[in-house]
């Protein structure tokens, strides 16, 4: 395979990287019904890496994604993505890091009903009015098993077709990071295992920086790190870490 | 971004349709009304150049005054002796003089008339036929004492040549012989209009203008140009005439129905208008609703790099789409309807003329632009909703929109809309020294205003009125009851949306409504001021002329105390044109006049050669008092010097006098061909079956004019009205129906909403019937809602309009607001049935994994 492009975003500044987050709470509401989702969270996640963020619902590893994606903000501390603090960017600022930047992974993928798969992916490039670079979709559809499909609506796509086809829409414009939440939440045991060699296979291709939010352990076994939530709190971290050892912490956790 | 808008569009195809029907319906009617429109004054203009194609000039008659066109009044005739002089003009080839007017064919006793179509005369010279309005089709010009009838006429009524037929124009009925059938012009039918045609002597007799002429008509010599032909005959005019080229007159011959058929257009575009306003209440609320159902996926677009500005662009693309496809097939449906009105009025027996649909570019830019801005308008305040669509709504399940920067002062800024708009409807009703074009204006921004914030405001007071508005269906509708109401209270935003473009329908009607029970009450309240009892004499179609024979004929009658005949005219009054009318001195014993300073029903008797007797409102603006001179001008350009010798206070329903009345002895010194407008007899007995018998029994010769008692006066007068007032029923409908597809559409979409919930519902042990009845319920309380608020709207309109207008008196028209609030019930059972049968039909199962 020929494509090997490093994902862009100025990284020189910065070691290399994607995403760093310093300090951060979040907390909803107000008064004694308020609830600290976050509690003070130092994250960095390097270029080309693959986090897995885990935890029990409720433990607020939802809300760090959002928080880190820019789709919330935090009651205090800082996010910068691709070295650019983001909490405190204007709405058409941020839209155009996510343009720029972000790419997003969805547990009920969000395909637009009416569009085919090919359009799909291409998406966010005509949404940025940019011309799909063919030979990189060729190859991204290809890598996704959809060469095939292209011409087909999602209602004619299995759920496995069409996560490809949303991992293929946010891998198309090169982002710095990629978010996938719950990427497989919505699928079955075998088509989820694919979509997940899937993942593992791009960050390896193309040194696709991932942040992925999970609660399978196989999920997050497939990452190069994985972060352990409870409480609004980062509460242990692991290295390329076999399902075992994932489901032995969770368990240490309580989930 | 463009493409997944219009492609999003193509997918919701029901809704897209759903919406586009209320802008589609808007725009036919505009379509319509201009094809409609546009086609009669073609044919009429065509219809005209073809009468005069043989004549290069025309001396018609002149008033000494512009004549109002409010009354039936034409320009006088001139003496028949400039005939000669005009023929022996050296450049005249030839020359024909004509005379023309109402007249009536009788048949079996009765007036040949179809629909509200006028009956013409004309006379023709049947040595010259190049010069008549009439093309002879059959059978031969008319000889003396005979008739040529036009074709139409002719096959309707079954008329042959040779037959007898009756003719009445100014003077009692004469027998004649149909001598042939004509079209005029090239047209076989004039609207359903009679005509007929005479020699000239005959046609003098019968609209007594011996000696007189209406109309001549020259044919330049070869190579003389119709101006120069003019300009000859200008030159040996006697005063009061005027000449005008052959292509001139024709056009200045099409301009009375020109002036007709525009304030036709004008009086259909509003409506068509008003149809489109509803429509962009219905064009908002259904793109409102499917953004709060899109609402993750225009999150996920925006996740995927789409700005703000690209979601609303988005849906205004979408608005812009709706309004032009719905704008296309608005005109095509509006050139059927152009045809199907054609076909309408032919039906009735007002075959217009028609050579061909006329549709103009103006038509087609019109009704494109206006669809089109319709919609986009309507777009934009769902276009910035969706733009509130956050990013996280990607992943969020069920996340609300945030409140707008400007929702909390949302309540304050409707009720500060209301009050703006009435501001404006009372500042344009009452304010002084507004043109009518600022008045109308300032009314029509106000009325608008008080919809968009009434309908805002509805938001507010839903909740509670659907409460009430359901508590039937709650208390008798067992568990789908209760469930309607609770369905049409969850969204009090929506509800209220889809009830407004109903209530703006509804306040329509209701606003026509008490308007016309007001006019009716305060006409019969000064009928029965003005007038004690006895007969009233009047045409058949209870406006035109009568003539003055009649009113004798019927003096005679025996038993008759008094009889006071009604003439009425154009005058020129201290240089103002008026309606000026007179009376004889039987007056006295008929009215019961309310006079001013110490007048008394002795008036009529004193009015005499030089008397006049005028209205308070006369008096009042023009500083007049008893004994004040002034000098009333005819049309004739004669006039007589006058003093006030009465002053009376109308009531305020109107009176059958003008602002100054003069003697009949008087008038018909100055008019030429004076005629009644009405005749009131009061006979020994008062109303008897004998007496209506004997008064008929005299005035057979005059088969157009037509007794009424009292009470049947008052209902013929207001027979006119109450065809206005159903003709504007119908138009408004249009609106309603519009606001019934509104209905639907909200339904459908809310029943597509909730189709895991109805899932449930059928699970749990609903019948279908209970889900239908639960869809309708909620249906007729939102129907119901638009309808009492519209109705209450449609009261408080009224009612200021009745404080504002002279003639109109505040009545609540209760039977016909009962049958408004039934219609609004029915509205909401027709709109539930399609969404209803759809929520019926759900698969449980399907509904249930619906996500």
């Amino acid at each position: 395979m020929a494509v090997s492009e490093q994902p862009k975003g100025d990284l020189s500044a910065r070691s290399n990287a994607a995403v760093e987050a310093r300090g951060l709470e979040r907390r909803y509401g107000e008064g004694e019904t308020a609830v600290d989702a976050l509690r003070g969270i130092d994250l960095t996640v390097r270029s080309g890496e693959l986090v897995a963020i885990m935890g029990p619902s409720g433990s607020g590893k939802s809300t760090l994604m959002h928080i880190l994606a820019g789709l919330d903000k935090p009651t205090s501390g800082t996010v910068e993505v691709a070295g650019t603090e983001i909490t405190g960017l204007d709405d058409a600022k941020l839209t155009r890091l996510r343009r720029e930047h972000i790419g997003f992974v969805f547990q009920f993928f969000n395909l637009l009903p009416m569009l085919d798969a090919e359009e799909n992916v291409t998406l966010p490039l005509s949404i940025a009015g940019e011309k799909p670079d063919r030979a990189w979709l060729d190859s991204l559809l290809e890598q996704m098993g959809l060469s095939d499909r292209r011409r087909h609506r999602p209602s004619e796509l299995s759920g496995g077709q069409q996560q490809r086809v949303a991992i293929a829409r946010s891998l198309v414009t090169r982002p710095t990071i990629l978010f996938a939440d719950e990427p497989t939440g919505n699928l079955d045991s075998k088509t989820g295992g694919e979509i997940l060699e899937l993942m593992r296979a791009s960050t390896d291709a193309y040194g696709q920086t991932t942040v992925m939010v999970t609660h399978e352990a196989r999920a997050a076994s497939i990452a190069d790190r994985i972060l352990f939530l409870e409480d609004g709190l980062i509460v242990k971290e692991l290295h390329g870490a076999s399902q075992q050892d994932v489901l032995a912490v969770m368990n240490s956790l309580g989930t | 971004m463009i493409s997944v808008a219009l492609r999003g569009m193509m997918r919701r195809k029901l809704r897209t349709v759903l919406t586009a029907i209320a802008i589609v319906l808007g725009v036919a009617l505009i379509t319509g009304t201009y094809v409609l429109t546009d086609s009669i004054k073609g044919a009429f203009g065509g219809i005209f150049s073809q009468v005069y194609r043989g004549t290069d000039a025309t001396v018609t008659g002149k008033s000494a005054f512009t004549l109002s066109g409010q009354s039936n009044q034409n320009a006088p005739p001139f003496a028949e002796s400039l005939l000669p002089k005009v023929r022996s003009l050296p450049d005249v080839a030839d020359a024909v003089g004509g005379v023309g007017g109402i007249a009536h064919l009788i048949l079996g006793g009765t007036v040949v008339h179809f629909g509200g179509a006028p009956n013409l005369g004309f006379s023709v010279d049947p040595k010259r036929p190049e010069l008549n309005s009439l093309t002879l089709v059959r059978g031969d010009w008319p000889g003396p004492d005979q008739i040529v009838i036009d074709q139409a006429t002719g096959h309707k009524k079954h008329l042959s040549v040779g037959q007898t037929i009756g003719v009445q124009a100014n003077g009692p009925t004469l027998q004649m012989k149909i001598s042939g059938f004509v079209h005029f012009g090239g047209a076989a039918s004039l609207g359903g209009a009679t005509l007929s045609g005479f020699d000239l002597p005959t046609a003098q007799r019968l609209f007594q203008r011996i000696g007189k002429l209406d109309q001549i008509r020259a044919k330049a010599k070869a190579g003389v140009t119709p101006a120069k032909l003019a300009a000859e005959i200008r030159a040996i005019l006697p005063p009061l005439t005027q000449v005008r080229t052959g292509q001139a007159q024709a056009k200045s011959d099409a301009r009375g129905t020109e002036s007709f058929l525009n304030f036709l257009q004008d009086f259909l575009l509003a409506f068509g208008g008003i149809a489109l306003f509803v429509g962009s209440f219905v064009i908002a609320n259904s793109l409102s609703i499917t953004i709060t159902q899109r609402t993750r996926e225009l999150a996920t677009l925006r996740t995927l790099g789409a700005t703000r500005r690209q979601v609303r662009r988005s849906i205004v693309i979408e608005g812009l789409a709706i309004g032009a496809l719905a704008s296309v097939v608005g005109i095509g449906v509006g050139l059927g309807l152009g045809v199907g009105l054609f076909k309408l009025f032919d039906l009735v027996g007002f075959t217009l003329p028609n050579n061909g649909l006329v549709l103009h570019t103006r038509t087609i830019v019109v009704a494109l632009v206006v669809g089109i801005l319709v919609t986009v308008l309507a777009s934009l305040r769902p276009a910035v909703r969706a733009t509130r669509v956050p990013p996280i709504a990607a992943v969020r399940e069920g996340s609300d929109l945030p409140p707008g920067r400007f929702a909390k002062f949302r309540p304050v800024g409707s009720a500060l809309l209301t009050a703006v708009g009435f501001a404006l409807l009372i500042y344009g009703l009452f304010a002084h020294g507004l043109g009518t074009k600022g008045i109308l204006l300032s009314m029509g921004v106000g009325t608008l205003l008080i919809f968009i914030g009434v309908a805002l405001l509805a938001a507010r007071f839903a909740r509670p009125l659907a409460w009430i508005l359901g508590s039937p269906a709650a208390r008798f509708g067992g568990a789908a009851g209760a469930l309607a109401r609770d369905n049409a209270r969850r969204n009090p935003q929506r509800t209220a949306s889809t009830a407004s473009a109903l209530m703006i329908g509804l306040a329509l009607v209701t606003l026509v409504a008490v308007i016309a029970a007001g006019i009716t009450k305060s006409f019969r309240g000064a009928v029965n001021d003005l007038w004690v009892s006895g007969y009233a004499i009047t045409a058949q179609n209870n406006f035109d002329p009568i003539p003055i024979a009649a009113g004798n004929a019927a003096a005679k009658t025996p038993g008759v105390q008094a009889i006071a005949n009604v003439r009425g005219g154009d005058a020129q009054i201290l240089g103002g044109v008026h309606q000026a009318t007179a009376v004889g001195p039987g007056g006295s014993q008929i009215f019961n006049m309310k006079w001013l300073d110490g007048g008394s029903n002795a008036v009529f008797t004193k009015l005499g050669a030089h008397g006049a007797f005028i209205d308070d409102g006369f008096a009042k603006s023009h500083h007049l008092t008893i004994g004040s001179p002034l000098i009333l001008t005819a049309p004739t350009g004669k006039s007589v010097d006058l003093h006030v010798v009465g002053i009376f206070k109308p009531p305020t329903g109107g009176s059958p006098f003008g602002p100054v009345t003069i003697s009949d002895q008087a008038w018909d010194k100055i008019y030429d061909t004076p005629m009644n407008i009405y005749s009131f007899v009061r006979m020994k007995g008062g109303e008897t079956v004998a007496d209506k018998a004997a008064l008929e029994h005299q005035l057979k010769a005059f088969p157009n004019a037509k007794v009424q008692t009292k009470q049947q006066f008052i209902d013929n007068q207001i027979s006119g009205l109450n065809a206005i007032l159903n003709v504007l029923f119908v138009l408004l409908a249009l609106s309603v129906v519009v606001s019934l597809f509104g209905i639907v559409n909200t339904l459908v979409l809310t029943v597509f909403e909730r189709t895991r919930e109805i899932g449930m519902l059928r699970a749990i042990g609903m019948t279908r019937w209970q889900t239908g009845m639960m869809i309708l319920g909620e249906s007729v309380i939102t129907a119901l809602m638009g309808g009492v608020i519209g109705i209450v709207l449609g009261l408080v309109l009224g009612g200021l309009l009745a404080v504002r207008i002279d003639f109109i008196v505040f009545a609540l028209p209760w039977k016909q607001v009962i049958v408004f609030a039934i219609a609004a019930v029915i509205v909401g059972i027709v709109a539930a049935i399609f969404p209803a049968r759809r929520a019926g039909k759900l698969n449980v199962l399907e509904a249930l994994q619906y996500e």
